[in-house]
């Protein structure tokens, strides 16, 4: 994907963020283009969770920047990030349990003003989601697991996000559902044009559906690339898609150290 | 016909805990914090209007102090989260239950330095009149009291589930995280649920003090108010009226077949009872979290 020399949508400079005296952010430099899926692979407590937190305005950083179109939003309250055209969709769904299905979209929905807009929102959601609508009136505490992925998405979108932060979506759900979800994505993207900023601990699908993806270790972006060229890397193929490599000797190389270290 | 009459003079009583118990519980769904001055703000409320419009003080006609008290306590309750306990965040619940009750006794001495310590009646127009429905004889301010609460069920009703702010309300109470992440102002919001929780006071307050006289402790009642929100499952609005209800109800016919003495630990030895069969309360909302 080309950058056609423009600014990145959101490009994120030396970040770290601390948990009181723990750096869980080591410096993290990123950039997400208009229109990309970008990935963040890593395994679990590598700092992705709060890498997304840093960007969102959940979380304030120690130092670095995070810009979105150019203007610096690092320390900004969550609302006016909403505001700005930045969702996350959190980890675990974080669904609002006794609120209806439409209650919590519509929550997506807080910081917009205009209705006509929200409510033919609600209607490409219900298109996108027809499950959700279905369910529309039942407390969403009451759904799948999938449905409850679906609803935090779907709630996401009712913010009308330019860039919509995904936290591993694919956590705990089956291959099929994992599937659905992922088609979803893809198909946001391209005909929404939501830019996608995607998290995952399964670096398959996420490899399957991005244009770019960065891998994240122990706060540090240690490789990145295009997610075609990442899918063929043989660190990435060992360590994050599980591929067993043979050595000569038959055996599982299970001492090999990773070569980015 | 007396056992009537009985009935209704305790759901009378019962609206006004009800009332004060739905203080409790909205403030501790929002927040987790339990505002033990919540009887206190009542008091308050109640001297509020009294110093409005009683011809000792003021002497404002008394629906436009009825107005101004109820302003004045949602003011009261925004200010307070917003300059004292929004500074408290992250604190313990402890630090939070110790400020609440400090809280209750300044409120109590304000009062008392600025209305006295003797009890007053509440110039209102529904004292001491009473209606007749057929030979049932009630006081006004008994019935004024439960269409009142009733009203204000139904308005309360329709503003968490109606109203964007009201189910934002109750988004951020059930998923704070969730309610940052969506650009819902949670600390706003806050303030806003405390601003209701002032207002509801001073509703409870007029009510409680156009059936009798008013003096800076009774705001003491908060205790009993606080059983009844236990007993009606703390955390349910619902749960809160009817256990303020039946709280209520329990008292007078406690007074009345129980002997001298027994009747005023009727309220707590039902909160006992509760505790031990039913711990989550009548209307229990306990929610599991699915993954
Ligand atoms: N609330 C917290 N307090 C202290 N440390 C935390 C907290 N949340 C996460 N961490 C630590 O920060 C690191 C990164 O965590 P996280 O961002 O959740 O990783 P991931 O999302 O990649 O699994 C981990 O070492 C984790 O233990
Ligand atoms: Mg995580």
């Amino acid at each position: 994907m080309s950058t056609n020399g423009t600014n990145p949508l959101l490009k994120v400079d030396n970040l770290e963020s601390y948990y009181g005296p723990i750096m869980a952010i080591r410096g993290v430099s990123l950039e997400v283009n208009q229109g990309q899926i970008v990935t963040v692979l890593g395994a679990n407590g590598a700092g992705k969770t709060t890498l997304l937190k840093t960007i969102s305005g959940v979380m304030d950083p120690e130092k670095g920047t995070v810009s979105l179109s150019g203007s610096a939003i690092q320390g900004s309250s969550p609302d006016s990030i909403v505001n700005q055209g930045m969702v996350h969709v959190p980890e675990g769904r974080e669904i609002f349990p006794i609120l209806s299905v439409e209650d919590n979209l519509k929550m997506g929905a807080y910081t917009r003003t205009n209705r006509a807009e929200v409510a033919s929102d609600l209607k490409l959601v219900y298109e996108y989601f027809p499950i959700l609508e279905e369910r529309r009136s039942q407390e969403a505490g009451t759904l799948s697991g999938g449905q409850q992925q679906m609803l935090a998405i779907g709630r996401g979108l009712m913010a009308k996000p330019r860039i919509m932060l995904l936290d591993e979506p694919s956590l705990g759900l089956s291959p099929l559902l994992i599937k659905e979800i992922f088609t979803i994505i893809r198909r946001l993207n391209r005909e929404q044009n939501v830019t996608m900023m995607l998290v995952e601990q399964n670096a398959k699908v996420a490899l399957d559906v991005a244009h770019y993806g960065y891998v994240l270790e122990l706060g540090r972006i240690v490789m990145s690339g295009e997610a075609g060229k990442l899918q063929q890397s043989k660190d990435v193929q060992e360590f994050y898609l599980g591929v067993q490599q043979e050595t000569q000797r038959g055996q599982r190389r299970w001492k090999q150290r990773k070569t980015w270290r | 016909m007396d056992i009537l009459q009985l009935i209704v003079s305790g759901l009378a009583n019962g609206c006004v805990y009800g009332l004060i118990a739905l203080g409790f519980v909205l403030i501790y769904k929002a927040t987790e914090a339990v505002n033990f001055a919540q009887g206190d703000f009542m008091m308050l409320g109640a001297f509020i209007t009294l110093g409005f419009t009683n011809t000792d003080y003021i002497g404002l006609p008394f629906w436009i102090s009825v107005i101004l008290a109820i302003g004045l306590m949602g003011i009261l309750g925004y200010l307070l989260d917003l300059v004292v306990l929004r500074r408290m965040f992250g604190q313990s619940q402890v630090a939070m239950v110790i400020l609440t009750i400090a809280l209750g006794f300044v409120i109590r001495f304000i009062a008392g330095a600025i209305w006295g310590h003797e009890p007053q009646a509440l110039e209102s127009p529904i004292a001491g009149v009473d209606v007749r429905f057929g030979g049932l004889v009630l006081g006004m301010d008994e019935v004024v009291i439960i269409v009142v609460t009733v009203i204000l069920t139904i308005l309360l009703y329709l503003f968490f589930i109606r109203t964007k702010l009201g189910v934002a309300m109750q988004a951020a109470s059930q998923n704070q995280l969730a309610a940052y992440y969506m650009g819902i102002p949670v600390k706003r919001i806050h303030s806003l649920i405390w601003a209701l929780a002032g207002i509801v006071a001073a509703i409870a307050g007029i009510l409680f003090a156009s059936k009798g006289t008013i003096d800076p402790t009774a705001g003491l009642l908060g205790i009993k108010a606080f059983a009844a929100a236990v007993i009606g499952g703390f955390g349910s609005l619902p749960g809160a009226l009817l256990g303020g209800l039946v709280v209520g109800l329990i008292e007078p016919f406690a007074a009345r077949y129980l002997p001298a003495g027994y009747s005023q630990i009727a309220p707590y030895l039902l909160l006992v009872v509760m505790l031990i069969v039913r711990p989550h309360g009548i209307l229990s909302q306990i929610q599991t979290k699915k993954v």
